[in-house]
């Protein structure tokens, strides 16, 4: 019996289509009807059409703060696990000469990984509390005389604590393209008389493009997406949109919340296709 | 920079890793212009000499001077040499108009200055109308161009190129073989060339070094090195030559008579160079094309000629000659090579007992 070509390739996409469908496409598409019905306001939602929702998230000052706040903990939180991912990944492609060595290295890296994310979070408490380690520290050498306020629960220490949770995705995709470069091609540009930025600028960093792509996508999304960490780490004094999304659930708000979801999402999604927009990942990938 | 010649001279050049010594007591003079091959098996340290050459390794001892003054520390452009590196190592994400400007680019040079001198490489490379490809639309031809174009554009003394033909096919390397030698006349710069393969050195070179386990074993002219090879190693590696071990039997002024196992009177003459005495060992080389295969029942053997017995072993159709195997050396190689017209006069098959016949004065004794 001859199979028509179509349908063998339906049957090699099923387990994915099975997946994908009942898991991702159905409840986006249950959360983008649920953000233009009406809320009974006892966790029911009436069928009828109204762009009351979205009205209410686009008119409130506090959906603006809320969106400030998180780019700005997005774009600060990207910028230091890019140069801190990059530095590691480089490091330790470039300079460690062992490969056994690197793939340890490689492996330390992850070992943050190996408790929760609560715990890890709560870790930093005696690290950066007023009576913290760190505050210590500075009190007893005597670079400042009182212990400072600012460590923790603060901004800084939302962005402390992406720092330390997130840079691992950026090590591992940068790793992986920079794993990707020939050494001779470093070779030969140090041959036709590159400097050491010549060869980080106009070599590595274009060769890296793609990995580094990847990681800002994963960064990006988690740290968008995210109300857990500021909420711990900020002590209630920030608040992401997730954060106020997540209100709107335990009051029993769902319509509201599922149109904050929904531009959230197509926030994520601008960002994103402007990250792939500047970097064909497939092409890059499959070179 | 001083000197813009580009001879390069080499003084007692030692280069280690740790324990293991690539290369050893390496002394070379190589002239403005030259190109020079070296030769070897891999792992015989010709590529850590270029290498150092390059400026890419310094070496543990020694000197390395180009155009008269010591180099060794320097950064390659303040050697002015350039490297074409094996497999290329062309810029992936980069053109090709812009893999050869690099060179250019980070060296600040102008707008126009860069545009000029990349176009007019790529002319006389002839890949102008590859300039906005990337090295992965390339085939291996084209790259090696590409390569060699980026290379050349800072215009060298020294331009040197590590394994440059491995990657291509037989048909191309031939091609780009008569390819590089034209550059080189063209540029008239000094060539260092890296090569395993026999054919290729002595092809394109004007000086062929030969060199096995980190030292020299015989550096001069390319038929110098084919026609009258030093020793065993490098007669065996350049090819070409029968190589048999004898024993002295007698020596009689200028000409001296020796043994193989299965041979008798093997007569050699004695160049001026080396004493030999009775009972010593000796290796002696007899080039495959001076050997001359008779039937046995064809009368004797002259005067002045020397002949081994042998079975055909196995015979090879090579084209212009045809490659006969003998068994005269046991287990060794013994092979002829008849020109071809001369075999199919009377061709010979597997099993054949024939006289292989040379004549004495073309038989060259090894160190």
């Amino acid at each position: 019996m001859r199979v028509p070509k179509s349908l063998t390739s339906w049957f090699y996409v099923s387990p994915l289509l099975l997946v994908i469908i009942p898991f991702f496409v159905m409840p986006i598409i249950v959360v983008i009807a649920a953000s233009f019905m009406q809320g009974d306001g006892f966790g029911g939602i009436l069928p009828t059409f109204t762009w009351e929702n979205y009205q209410g998230v686009f008119s409130e000052q506090l959906t603006w703060n809320l969106y400030v706040s998180t780019v700005k903990f997005t774009v600060l939180t990207w910028f230091f696990t890019l140069i801190i991912g990059f530095w590691i990944a480089y490091y330790l492609v470039f300079h460690i000469r062992s490969e056994l060595l690197a793939m340890g290295l490689f492996l330390l890296c992850t070992v943050p990984f190996w408790t929760s994310n609560i715990i890890r979070m709560i870790s930093w408490i005696p690290l950066l509390g007023q009576n913290g380690l760190v505050n210590m520290a500075l009190v007893g050498s005597g670079v400042v005389k009182e212990p400072l306020k600012v460590l923790l629960f603060s901004d800084f220490s939302v962005v402390v604590a992406y720092v330390h949770q997130l840079t691992i995705f950026m090590i591992v995709p940068i790793f992986n393209s920079l794993a990707r470069v020939d050494k001779r091609v470093v070779e030969a540009a140090r041959d036709a008389g590159a400097s050491r930025w010549d060869i980080m600028r106009r070599i590595i960093l274009p060769l890296s493009r793609s990995g580094i792509a990847l990681g800002s996508i994963f960064v990006i999304s988690i740290v968008m997406g995210d109300f857990f960490v500021v909420k711990v780490m900020s002590g209630g004094n920030s608040a992401s949109v997730v954060a106020a999304l997540f209100e709107n659930i335990s009051v029993l708000q769902y319509p509201p919340a599922a149109a904050h979801a929904v531009v959230l999402m197509i926030v994520v999604v601008i960002m994103i296709g402007a990250i792939l927009r500047t970097v064909d990942i497939r092409k890059e990938i499959t070179q | 920079m001083a000197g813009k010649a580009g001879n390069i001279e080499l003084a007692g050049v030692c280069k280690s890793y740790g324990t293991f010594t690539a290369v050893e007591g390496i002394n070379l003079k190589i002239p403005d212009g030259a190109y020079c091959c070296f030769l070897g098996p891999s792992g015989c340290g010709k590529t850590t000499i270029l290498r150092m050459i390059a400026g890419h390794e310094d070496p543990t001892e020694g000197e390395i001077l180009i155009g008269g003054e010591n180099v060794v520390g320097l950064a390659p452009t303040q050697r002015r040499t350039a490297m074409m590196f094996q497999s290329y190592a062309l810029f992936p994400h980069l053109s090709v108009r812009d893999n050869i400007a690099f060179p250019l680019r980070v060296r600040k040079a102008s707008k126009e200055e860069i545009a000029k001198r990349t176009d007019a490489m790529m002319e006389k490379t002839r890949i102008t109308e590859l300039a906005n490809r990337l090295p992965g639309q390339l085939s291996g031809g084209q790259q090696q161009r590409v390569a060699l174009a980026r290379a050349a554009i800072t215009e060298p003394r020294v331009l040197l190129l590590d394994e440059p033909l491995s990657a291509l096919d037989e048909q191309l390397r031939i091609q780009m073989r008569q390819e590089l030698r034209r550059m080189q006349q063209e540029l008239g710069i000094t060539f260092i060339h890296v090569t395993h393969t026999q054919l290729e050195a002595i092809a394109l070179a004007d000086l062929v070094v030969v060199m096995e386990q980190g030292h020299i074993k015989q550096f001069g002219p390319a038929r110098e090195i084919y026609a009258t090879p030093k020793d065993r190693y490098v007669a065996e590696f350049v090819g070409g030559q029968n190589v048999i071990k004898c024993t002295v039997e007698r020596v009689n002024g200028s000409s001296a008579t020796l043994a193989a196992p299965n041979v008798k009177g093997i007569e050699i003459p004695l160049g001026g160079k080396r004493r030999i005495a009775e009972g010593d060992e000796v290796d002696i080389a007899v080039r495959r094309d001076d050997l001359k295969l008779h039937r046995p029942e064809k009368g004797g053997v002259g005067p002045g000629t020397t002949g081994i017995s042998s079975r055909v072993r196995g015979v090879e159709y090579q084209g212009y000659f045809v490659k006969v195997m003998l068994d005269a050396l046991g287990e060794q190689d013994f092979i002829a090579y008849i020109p071809e017209r001369e075999f199919f006069g009377d061709p010979l098959t597997i099993g054949d007992v024939v006289v292989a016949t040379w004549s004495a004065e073309r038989s060259l004794l090894l160190a």
